[in-house]
């Protein structure tokens, strides 16, 4: 009877800890290790470099590349401002794809963090009117204007409101974040975005390996995964280096302005106050950090 | 211990039953494979296999959701005439309300999760654990509240249950102060989830402050509809008793909500299209659509016309008190109130997008099918809590006639 009992107890035992071995295994620790990571906000540094460091190694094993992955705090007394010339934009969308290039956005399926609308000049800014699909010979056409959008980077930013998570927040200088290992891909603040500047990964991202840009922000254009929500951050891997973003630095006409508004010398806060400037929607009070204005 | 015994016997009820009850297991069973099948083809490729994309960033997913917290909602504010009328079966009236409350709720949360991008990261919304945005985030106000509603009822259900088996009194200093939470607790449900729309400015069509009532109305016309037949089964197949009258009178109260959701809606259409700003264009995609996308013009119209019949058979009290009418009407409501919820509340708001460009979105058969696998979750469920309350209340299925020394003599 007993020794039925310590074969029994013994059946008991092997059996449990075959099971926890094939729970171990099928889970692989970094996998694990994955599920249970923390918001970045709440992160200690120490945490963060060890993060960064696996991370740079998972990209290398990857990828074959060498990443410079940083995660460099917003810059005291700076707060970002963007101004965009209505008057010079020709529409022709090398920002988009500059964009697109720079912040390592996902070719197939598609996104886009910068949509030019064209409008027609006798409506004014009229979305309602306005189209995204426009393909001809050559930009501008006669009797059109083209509005680029993107995020707006709000100072009272609707969609950091409704996060159930705290996945997305404002950085001291004024951009809106992601951490993609925190969004649970819920999609609310794509609904709370009066922008459209929200975007998904609805399938695997997917990113040819030698267009990769290898310079990232782990809150800006690192690579993202499905499920995830991503958006414009002024290319915060550029503009905390002192840096102009891509779509800037790419603008055939000059139409696109960028500096630290508070700054009293830069050439923002010459535009806004010399110039007449407009921000979108401006009824529903979200304070865009986003102007556009009529240069000529 | 006893607890233990408790469930244990319940576990026992589930598995006995007449060919019927098998072959509605096995219809129910294989919609869940069915749909199951395609929910996973969600899972490995992504939310890409819905036909939501940037534009209609939400859709039928959480439209389904909305509904559902309606039922949950409107199961349990029956108690209040149940109360007030003082129709007999009160007890019973609870148990059922809140066995389908319970339901609901399982199903709701079952949406959010197929709904998000990451389901594994769930947990990031707890409090304590996650970093749950409260009380800032409607959503997270939204998940606490269900939860609470969830917990109520799963306690006030079982706790009853558990007594009438053991035949011991139940305490109504437990009960009572539980049920009375629980009924303003099924009004901030609703309104809840209609803030959670109505929370965003940039969203025209949801922007206004009649949502939350409409939801409430709207809600206590499906909600009571279902109940009303399943008190009709019950009352055919066991001991259930409800006086024909109470089954009137539940049907003249959806009147009254049906009126009332008729009346808003009214007044939400003369404001938008006396008016005739540009939101109007919302509006106009629902019922009209715009230009040639005329894609959801079928869905709201079948809802607006499901929803006037109803409300005629409901009205004229002959055909209130004839069952096959009433019985009509009730199915009718509640398919009104299903697609107006899971279609016409949700794909409007988002066409135009906020930058004015149409993308047309009808669901696809990825989302039909994690819907039906979700409803064949909730209908199983439902099955096997009903099973288990008609045996425990109406069979005498309880501790004393379980003795064996009982079945001999």
């Amino acid at each position: 009877m007993k020794k039925e009992n310590s074969r029994r107890s013994f059946i008991k035992n092997i059996s449990l800890a075959t099971f926890s071995a094939i729970a171990l295994s099928g889970c692989n620790g970094a996998a694990f290790d994955q599920f249970l990571q923390k918001n970045f906000k709440t992160l200690s540094k120490k945490e963060k470099d060890r993060l960064i460091k696996e991370l740079e190694n998972k990209y290398k094993e990857k990828y074959g590349k060498e990443f410079h992955i940083s995660d460099k705090p917003a810059l005291e007394g700076t707060l970002f401002g963007y101004a965009l010339d209505l008057s010079r934009c020709v529409g022709c969308r090398r920002c988009v794809y500059a964009c697109v290039k720079e912040n390592n956005q996902s070719r197939e399926p598609q996104i886009h963090w910068i949509e030019v609308l064209k409008m027609e000049k006798e409506k004014g800014i009229d979305f309602t009117h306005s189209t995204a699909q426009y393909n001809p010979e050559k930009v501008p056409e006669d009797g059109y204007f083209y509005v680029p959008v993107q995020c707006q980077q709000c100072k009272n930013p609707p969609c950091v409101k409704v996060c159930p998570v705290r996945a997305t927040w404002q950085e001291p200088d004024g951009i809106t974040v992601v951490d993609y290992n925190w969004c649970i891909g819920c999609r609310y603040c794509m609904a709370a975005c009066p922008y459209g500047a929200r975007h998904f990964n609805w399938g695997e991202p997917n990113v040819p390996v030698n267009e990769i840009n290898t310079e990232v922000h782990f809150l800006g254009n690192r690579l993202r995964m499905k499920g995830v929500v991503e958006k414009c951050t002024f290319c915060v891997q550029r503009a905390r280096e002192g840096k102009y973003p891509a779509c800037v630095e790419i603008c055939p006409v000059g139409a696109r302005k960028f500096g630290n508004l508070l700054d009293p010398d830069s050439e923002i806060r010459y535009i806004l106050e010399n110039k007449r400037v407009l921000v979108l929607k401006q009824e529903l009070n979200t304070q865009p950090k986003f102007y556009y204005f009529f240069g000529i | 211990m006893n607890f233990i015994r408790f469930i244990r016997e319940c576990i026992k009820i589930i598995f006995r039953g007449s060919k019927t009850y098998y072959a509605w297991l096995i219809f129910l069973l294989l919609l869940l494979l069915w749909g199951g099948y395609g929910y996973l083809g969600q899972i490995t490729t992504g939310l890409i296999k819905t036909h939501m994309r940037d534009s209609v960033s939400w859709a039928f997913y959480i439209g389904n959701f909305t509904f559902l917290v309606g039922v949950a909602a409107a199961a349990v504010m029956l108690v209040i005439p149940a109360y007030i009328y003082d129709w007999k079966p009160i007890k019973e009236i609870v148990i059922f309300g809140e066995l389908l409350a319970v339901c609901a709720v399982i199903m709701c949360v079952s949406f959010i999760i197929v709904d998000i991008g990451n389901p594994l990261r769930f947990w990031h919304m707890l409090p304590f654990i996650g970093t749950m945005n409260f009380p800032s985030s409607m959503l997270s106000w939204d998940f606490f509240v269900l939860s609470i509603y969830l917990i109520i009822n799963l306690f006030i259900v079982t706790y009853l249950l558990y007594c009438i088996f053991y035949g011991k009194e139940y305490k109504k200093s437990i009960v009572l102060p539980l049920v009375l939470i629980s009924i303003p607790m099924a009004v901030a449900i609703h309104t809840t989830t209609a803030f959670l729309y109505n929370a965003l400015p940039g969203r025209v069509f949801w922007n206004s402050a009649l949502l939350a009532p409409r939801f409430l109305a709207s809600a206590f016309c499906s909600g009571p509809a279902i109940l009303l037949i399943l008190f009709q089964i019950l009352r055919k197949t066991t001991k259930f008793e409800i006086k024909d009258e109470a089954i009137w009178k539940i049907a003249e109260l959806m009147v009254y909500a049906m009126f009332i959701y008729l009346f808003f809606t009214i007044a939400e259409l003369f404001k938008e299209f006396y008016s005739g700003t540009e939101n109007i264009l919302y509006w106009k995609y629902l019922l009209f659509g715009i230009g040639d996308h005329k894609e959801i013009v079928f869905y709201s119209w079948s809802s607006i016309l499901m929803g006037c019949i109803a409300f005629i058979l409901f009205l004229i009290p002959k055909t209130r008190k004839n069952f096959l009418t009433l019985n009509i009407g009730a199915v009718l409501i509640y398919g009104s109130v299903y697609v107006e919820k899971g279609i016409a509340l949700i794909i409007p708001a988002f066409t135009p997008d906020v930058l004015g460009q149409i993308y047309i979105y009808t669901p696809s058969l990825t989302e039909i099918r994690t819907a039906v696998m979700i409803f064949s979750i909730g209908f199983l469920l439902f099955t096997f809590l009903s099973k288990i309350a008609i045996a425990i209340v109406f069979e005498d299925y309880n501790i004393i006639s379980l003795k064996p020394g009982k079945k001999i003599t």
